[in-house]
């Protein structure tokens, strides 16, 4: 069971990020201002709250990512910090300071739009110099590190072309050395490989990781990619009705959703109601509906009778032939429904003899082999019980 | 191919329809009568006359004077106002903009009139008339730039901020540059507009002003002489030479940014 052990990894993670959260209480003498820094931050449309009480401290050299579905009001938190839009309450502080009375064009944050936003009437070369010229820089100063910034993003040849002789790719590669040339303290990406081929968004995102890297710029990205944003992010804030659901590394968003919402936003996985029979230090006893009595890891503070959601990611579930008798004390069985076939892994949706669909998802690890379940193959599903997850919410 | 062919007569007739009246007057400009009755011989001798009415050339430079400096600032307030609407985007605005533009002309010269003698205590005259122009040139000029300004992407304004451009820089690098086709189509129209007025102009001119439009009326009281002919092509030619010129200008007229 790989699965579980790197689910047992991610746990132990967990603690050290609180061990460090720890040290960094105890240094708050040092004053380590984070650089930006969303202090209760509501934003409301009429009676639509688009952003409601957030607060995030995004620290220095961060790929701070806002995750969430259309709406979920990261666009409006991100237009907030450019300066486009006022909070309504709170504040934004760059490097400790209140930027309500700065414009957007003095603010040292730029912003790589999802259009793009090159501007049609200048050449690729104006479109990069243009932050430059705006910040006064002497002219031979400029043509250098525009000619800098074309090469870092391999698009010298393309100096004297207008944006519209420009693919795709190109174009975002323009915006973002347009964003990055005078070097802010912030760049802010709205959903910048949207409108990408899915081939050239991969290309993209690696060229973006490495080039936030060796630049050493904090970005805030926005995405409703939730794929995108685990591949990319140092943190992550998952966004849902205008409050954050949860903020937290990739791997503690995906291993340790802190609910439903979060569980069932990022990644494939099995949701039911539950409630809880019986708490111990060691695990929990829930009952299911459609699954019967499971055990689940510990959760702090949940007596019984507490509902909630129980959830388990299909990579964590184990499918064995019916015939063969299953060796977890969480097991169930079923019938082969469906299964979808993506070239690295399969995932199976079995109909339980409860009636309930559950998702189990397999490795195609033999060569030459494409799937182990025929559709209609009878089959038992397991797994161990620090794979489930009680959800309170 | 029946359907190419019927296409092809349409728009034959349509051009035909607004050139042939054109061509008529240009080509009776050279016609060596009295009377625009019949060609009788070539002659350049109404274009002579023309250049010695002396009457003629001062309301010719008055209709010329008063075309520039009208359609120059109300593309200025057009263009100001076309924005505003763009920003704004109130329904009441561009409504108030059009009512004028659509208003009989009669009604505008009317209260045109009414509002300088008797609000304004205004002499008429250049100046009266210059007011009037700017007037009804204001609201094509701000419904082009906000035509042009409609069918544009917002971020690119936006994005010249966040790159550190005051509103006025924006303006100057990124939203005039993007708007000028439209601002100099709405300057053409306004240009054309003042140099042809009749009616407005008419009522707001009193005695001691004379355009083009008002000489060219006073003459036909009396007779219609290949003079009428002769003035009429030199103002076909200097809007020819406007609109070229507007397309050297801007290329991008003719080009449109994706």
């Amino acid at each position: 069971m790989t699965h579980s052990s790197s689910f047992v990894d991610a746990k132990q993670k967990r603690t050290d990020t609180r061990g460090y959260t720890g040290t960094l209480a105890i240094s708050r003498f040092r004053a380590p201002v984070p650089l930006l820094e969303i202090r209760r931050v509501t934003r409301r449309f009429g009676d639509f709250v688009a952003v409601d009480d957030v607060s995030i401290a995004v620290e220095p050299g961060e790929f701070f990512t806002l995750l969430g579905p259309s709406g979920c009001g990261k666009t409006t938190l991100l237009r907030m910090i450019a300066g486009f839009d006022m909070p309504d309450e709170g504040q934004i502080l760059l490097d400790g300071k209140d930027l309500a009375d700065t414009p957007p064009e003095r603010r040292p944050v730029h912003t790589v739009f999802q259009s793009y936003a090159l501007f049609p009437h200048m050449t690729v070369a104006q479109n990069v110099a243009f932050p430059l010229r705006m910040a006064g820089r002497p002219a031979q100063e400029v043509a250098r590190r525009t000619q800098e910034e074309l090469d870092i993003v391999h698009l010298s040849d393309k100096a004297g072309a207008y944006p519209h002789e420009l693919s795709g790719g190109q174009k975002q590669r323009v915006a973002l050395a347009r964003g990055l040339v005078n070097r802010p303290r912030l760049l802010l990406l709205d959903e910048p490989l949207g409108a990408l081929d899915a081939k050239l968004r991969v290309e993209m995102q690696l060229e973006l990781t490495m080039l936030q890297k060796n630049l050493g710029i904090t970005f805030i990205f926005v995405t409703h990619a939730q794929y995108e944003a685990l591949a990319l992010s140092d943190r992550i804030a998952v966004m849902n009705s205008g409050r954050v659901e949860q903020l937290d590394t990739p791997d503690h968003i995906y291993g340790s959703p802190r609910n439903r919402f979060v569980a069932d936003f990022i990644g494939k996985i099995n949701l039911y109601n539950c409630s809880v029979i019986a708490t111990s230090s060691e695990s929990l006893r829930l009952s299911v509906a459609g699954l019967g009595e499971v055990w689940a890891p510990p959760h702090a503070d949940v007596p019984a009778g507490t509902a909630g959601t129980f959830a388990l990611r299909p990579e964590h579930a184990r499918i064995v032939p019916r015939s063969q008798n299953p060796l977890m004390k969480n097991h169930l069985f079923g019938r082969v429904r469906e299964f979808f076939y993506v070239g690295d892994v399969t995932t199976y949706v079995i109909d339980l003899d409860s009636g309930v669909r559950f998702q189990a998802l397999l490795a195609n690890s033999a060569p030459g082999r494409a799937k182990f379940f025929e559709l209609g193959d009878e089959v038992a599903v397991e797994w161990p019980n620090e794979a489930g997850m009680f959800l309170s919410r | 191919m029946r359907r190419s062919w019927l296409l092809w007569s349409a728009s034959l007739a349509c051009y035909a329809f607004l050139y042939v009246p054109l061509a008529v007057v240009v080509i009776f400009s050279f016609n060596d009568s009295r009377l625009n009755a019949e060609w009788v011989g070539f002659t350049f001798d109404w274009y002579r006359v023309l250049f010695a009415d002396l009457a003629m050339l001062g309301a010719a430079a008055n209709s010329v004077l008063i075309a520039l400096v009208s359609s120059s600032v109300a593309t200025v307030l057009g263009t100001m106002a076309g924005m505003a609407m763009h920003h704004w985007n109130i329904r009441a605005l561009p409504f108030m903009v059009l009512t004028p533009v659509a208003m009989p002309e009669i009604l505008l010269g009317v209260s045109l009139l009414v509002f300088f003698i008797q609000v304004l205590n205004l002499t008429l005259g250049l100046l009266s008339v210059l007011l009037a122009h700017i007037t009804f040139s204001i609201g094509f000029v701000a419904i082009i730039v906000r035509a042009r300004l409609a069918g544009m992407d917002e971020s690119l304004f936006e994005a010249a901020r966040d790159l550190g451009a005051t509103p006025w820089e924006t303006f100057r690098l990124v939203t005039l540059p993007l708007i000028l086709p439209g601002v100099l189509a709405g300057l053409l129209m306004a240009f054309t507009l003042s140099i042809d007025d009749f009616v407005i102009t008419f009522f707001t001119a009193g005695v001691g002003v004379s355009t083009l439009p008002l000489q060219i009326y006073s003459m036909i009281k009396i007779a219609v002489t290949p003079e009428v002919n002769a003035v009429s092509t030199l103002l076909m030619l200097l809007t020819l030479v406007m609109i070229v010129a507007a397309s050297r200008l801007a290329p991008e007229t003719l080009r449109s940014h994706t």
